[in-house]
């Protein structure tokens, strides 16, 4: 974790020069920020939504000017009529999409996690939440997947919505897991508020046979010297790193935690309770609120004492460039945080 | 004199049991349940289609209080038409009622929405009356808002919507009491023009006497009736602690004092023009 310390908006008054040879550019695609060569699948959410749609008709879909950077513009194609272009305008896109609630729809509504959770928050929480209407409110660019800067970087997103009563909130892995969770979380009664990633979404999860269910987190791989507990695309880095860490002979779990709330609290305190392991938390959200902590608070509550650290992004505005770099800066690749966890050991 | 004595008869009632409400706690948003029980009346005994013994029935119009602290005008309104029971008015505000303070959907049968956020109700608004066009369901929405949520920018997002969508089924009533927490409401932002921003963005929108009964009539009636498929407002200009003759003269404000011995003077005043 660096900190505040290391950010370029310390030195504003610095002349710049271009950089020479390769160049690595701002870019908002997960994919490239991935593995090399890894499998990805195009708009899970999108068509996901359209081949549930097929039989329910009370599905609807609500965007604030964002239905192209939510892969919602493949369900506004395939069900032009159920598909509710609500301007740029989050506040009456989530009021809206309560109102449809209250007369018996499903509503889906899409923007980037910093307009929901910053912007719209106040909306979610009375006309959504305190009724607990089933209003599925789906959210691009979680953490740090932009290079933008704070403007769009949702790195508090889930330590504001994890305060919500009746909220279901979900930091889904991959493309396996987003089509998995959006059918999902369409039969879940109450709301929910779900991390998207967008595009061509890199398939990870599909060769470990895995499965989603609501509220249950997952042991993907056992270990015996370190156990990472992961969310959202950190559980793809994690297990990568795993696979890393092997060849230097340390042997790594992964329990990935797809729901962060309700939290699996049976599971991860059963895994953290067998003993001998480094607990290592791994989220793409700011260490503070997210899902670091809440397993810390899990652990504590229950009497279950284990070395614990945490990988995510520091307390601080983050800086804009590109994402590459960033990402080492931050320590969230599979190169920085495979260096935290051997200098940890 | 107003001309629709059945109507007076409810407004009447309407401002007795809201009185009595707020005799129960000794306080109460009293000044704004008098200022806009006409203009209740006229919607629960005029306008609206609802069954008392059903209040989730689906061809119901919806009615969705946005100001929650009005909600003491609404119980009053809601004990009127037969939704809430007269004898549950003992308690209002105290533990375990059905009728708190502040509106809530999950407390109480017949308030549709959650309030007091305010800002709220158009939007939703919006969204239920494009629900009901999904199911074409003919059922208006009515939304009754307050001229301090016109200062709440999503209210004017939900304004534009309404617009965009051609909701024809939505009718917005602004009680216009020209009262918020810390003062006049014209003294905190600019509300001028009161109608011809309405129309500007798009609205078919009048302006009546809020406390004038054959107007508030009129009103609706047009609104309903509009053939243009447009969203509709109507603002009501209403005189808080309508009725009461030495609480209207009192310095108005938001929350308007009444002494304990007060309240029973206020209900011989109210009943001595109760309408024949």
């Amino acid at each position: 974790m660096n900190g505040q310390y290391l950010s370029r908006r310390q030195s504003k008054e610095t002349p710049r020069t271009a950089p020479k040879g390769e160049r690595l550019a701002t870019s908002a695609m997960i994919a490239s920020l991935d593995a090399e060569g890894r499998k990805t699948i195009a708009a899970p959410f999108g068509h996901a939504l359209v081949d549930l749609a097929k039989d329910r008709d009370d599905i609807v879909g609500l965007t604030a000017d964002l239905s192209k950077y939510t892969d919602l513009h493949v369900f506004a194609k395939a069900y032009p009529d159920r598909f509710y272009q609500m301007g740029m305008a989050e506040a009456v896109m989530i009021s809206a999409a309560a109102g449809l609630a209250r007369e018996g729809f499903t509503p889906f509504a899409t923007t980037y996690a910093v307009f929901a959770a910053r912007r719209a928050y106040d909306f979610i929480i009375m006309a959504i939440a305190e009724e607990n209407l089933p209003v599925k409110i789906v959210c691009a660019l979680p953490g740090l997947t932009t290079g933008y800067g704070p403007s769009h970087q949702a790195t508090e997103d889930l330590a504001i919505m994890r305060g919500m009563p009746n909220l279901t909130i979900i930091d889904p892995c991959d493309a396996t897991e987003i089509d998995q969770a959006t059918r999902v979380i369409a039969d879940h009664p109450g709301p929910v508020y779900m991390r998207l990633l967008r595009g061509q979404v890199p398939d990870v999860l599909s060769e470990y046979d895995y499965k989603f269910e609501l509220g249950q987190a997952k042991l993907l791989r056992d270990g015996r010297d370190v156990l990472f507990v992961s969310s959202g695309l950190m559980t793809m880095r994690v297990l990568d790193a795993a696979k890393a860490l092997q060849k230097d002979g340390v042997d790594c779990g992964v329990l990935h935690v797809p729901t962060i709330k309700p939290l699996d609290t049976a599971t991860i305190i059963a895994e953290a309770s067998k003993g001998g392991r480094l607990v290592v938390t791994a989220e793409n959200h700011s260490v503070v609120g997210g899902l670091g902590e809440a397993v810390a608070a899990t652990l504590m509550r229950a009497g279950v004492f284990v070395p614990f650290r945490q990988i995510g992004l520091p307390d601080a505005f983050l800086d804009a460039g590109a994402l590459l770099t960033l990402h080492d800066q931050y320590g969230i690749s599979v190169k920085a945080l495979t260096a935290s966890v051997k200098g940890w050991l | 004199m107003q001309s629709n004595v059945s109507l007076a008869r409810r407004a009447y009632a309407i401002r007795r049991f809201a009185l009595r409400m707020g005799e129960v706690q000794g306080q109460g948003y009293i000044g704004q349940a008098l200022g806009v029980a006409d203009v209740l009346a006229v919607s629960y005994f005029h306008a609206m289609a609802y069954r008392a013994d059903d209040p989730t029935w689906e061809g119901r119009d919806r009615f969705y209080l946005s100001i929650g602290h009005y909600a003491i005008a609404l119980y009053a309104a809601l004990i009127e038409a037969g939704i809430l029971p007269e004898d549950e008015i003992g308690t209002y505000g105290m533990d375990d009622s059905r009728m708190p303070m502040s509106g809530m959907a999950a407390y109480t049968p017949g308030m549709e929405i959650t309030g007091g956020s305010l800002g709220h109700g158009l939007g939703i608004a919006v969204g239920a009356a494009l629900g009901l066009k999904r199911k074409k369901n003919p059922a208006f929405v009515y939304n009754m808002l307050s001229d301090g949520e016109l200062g709440e920018g999503s209210t004017w997002e939900a304004v534009m919507s309404a617009v965009q969508w051609k909701l024809d089924n939505l009718i917005a009533i602004v009680d216009f009491n020209d009262q918020q927490a810390d003062g006049k409401t014209t003294a905190a932002l600019a509300q001028m023009p009161e109608v011809g921003r309405w129309s500007a963005f798009g609205w078919f929108a009048q302006e009546v006497d809020g406390n004038d009964l054959d107007a508030v009539v009129a009103a609706f009636d047009a609104a309903r009736h509009h053939d243009v498929a447009q969203p509709r407002v109507i603002i009501c200009k209403s005189k808080m602690c309508k009725g009461v003759p030495f609480l209207e003269d009192r310095e108005i404000t938001h929350f308007v004092r009444v002494e304990p011995d007060e309240w029973t003077k206020a209900l011989s005043i109210l009943d001595e023009g109760k309408p024949t």
